[in-house]
């Protein structure tokens, strides 16, 4: 798969509009993923990786090959993702930091309640929802996709020290929300349970 | 060690126990309030973790769209050369002729100053 996808990008690099579609075919999927964890919802996510693959189509000749191509998209989508998240904020005049609720609540549009256990996912889905935008981004990007801090920084414009203090306040944050009380009621099931 | 200390440095230490400092992780063991909270951390990690194989669909005709859009932002890149294009040779052209015209100027002037010096002598 990574080697054929290296195949696409060089085949798009030089011109050919055929591979990029295929490009797009391979990945896009992966890419409407992680835009619908970034922003809550359908709209935006469509929204957000459209605009991921205009960019990356402009970019493709400053693609090095270094990074893994999907890799390379998720960057190129989290930097849509708040520079979209932001501008909506700005239209509606809301605050970034205001850890409001973005979830679409239709269940059939829930990616986390696809599959087995749905609850338990549906409740992580909404508390990473209730994150603030950047807060969501670094989580998303570092626990659940394995971005590097270093790549997570570069994407945030912020330093990696600053990245990690965000990804450890995130997780603070989720815990606290999915377990509340536990640690007080249960902590010793808990411990046992290790 | 207080349990609120350490508490701050729990999501840091479900990465590895090599990241925290000894009389932390001393406490951790002693301390079952924040094996608890430990234990927490860990069940988001895999939770978070096992997010990744859940991928969705979009929509059809995104791929149609996408093409679309990057048609679109192509054809205003073009545009905007051939503008860009087109200013640089407007303004080229004006620099070439502003140009000639002081050279012409110059050698004007120049040929009256002769003619009026050959008069003098």
């Amino acid at each position: 798969m990574a080697q054929e996808l290296g195949e696409l990008v060089e085949a798009a690099k030089a011109g050919d509009q055929r591979a990029f579609e295929e490009l797009v075919l391979a990945t896009q999927a992966d890419t409407y993923t992680l835009a619908y964890r970034l922003t809550g919802n359908e709209e935006d996510a469509q929204d957000v990786m459209q605009e991921a693959y205009v960019r990356a189509y402009k970019g493709l000749k400053r693609y090095r090959g270094d990074a893994k191509f999907n890799t390379w998209m998720y960057r190129i989508t989290a930097n849509c993702a708040l520079t979209h998240l932001k501008k909506r904020s700005r239209d509606r005049h809301e605050l970034l930091e205001n850890d409001a609720m973005l979830v679409d609540e239709r269940a059939e549009h829930d990616p986390v309640a696809s599959l087995g256990g749905a609850d338990d996912r549906r409740m992580l889905h909404a508390a990473l929802q209730s994150l603030s935008p950047e807060m969501r981004a670094v989580v998303v990007l570092r626990d659940i996709y394995d971005l590097p801090h270093e790549a997570i920084a570069a994407e945030l414009g912020i330093s990696e020290g600053a990245a990690k203090v965000r990804l450890h306040r995130a997780r603070r944050k989720l815990r606290e929300r999915l377990f509340p009380l536990r640690a007080e009621s249960h902590g010793v099931e808990a411990a046992r349970a290790v | 060690m207080q349990c609120d200390r350490v508490a701050e440095q729990l999501p840091q230490i479900v990465d590895g126990p090599e990241r925290a400092a000894p009389q932390v992780l001393a406490h951790v063991e002693s301390c079952l309030r924040c094996q608890a909270e430990l234990v927490q951390y860990r069940r988001l990690l895999r939770a978070l973790r096992h997010l990744r194989t859940d991928v969705l669909e979009p929509a059809p005709g995104t791929l149609a769209a996408i093409l679309a859009n990057i048609e679109h932002a192509g054809e205003r890149g073009a545009m905007h050369s051939l503008l860009t294009g087109r200013r640089a040779a407007y303004l080229g052209g004006i620099a070439v002729a502003t140009a000639a015209a002081g050279a012409a100027g110059a050698m004007v002037l120049a040929n009256r100053g002769r003619r009026k010096m050959r008069l003098a002598g």
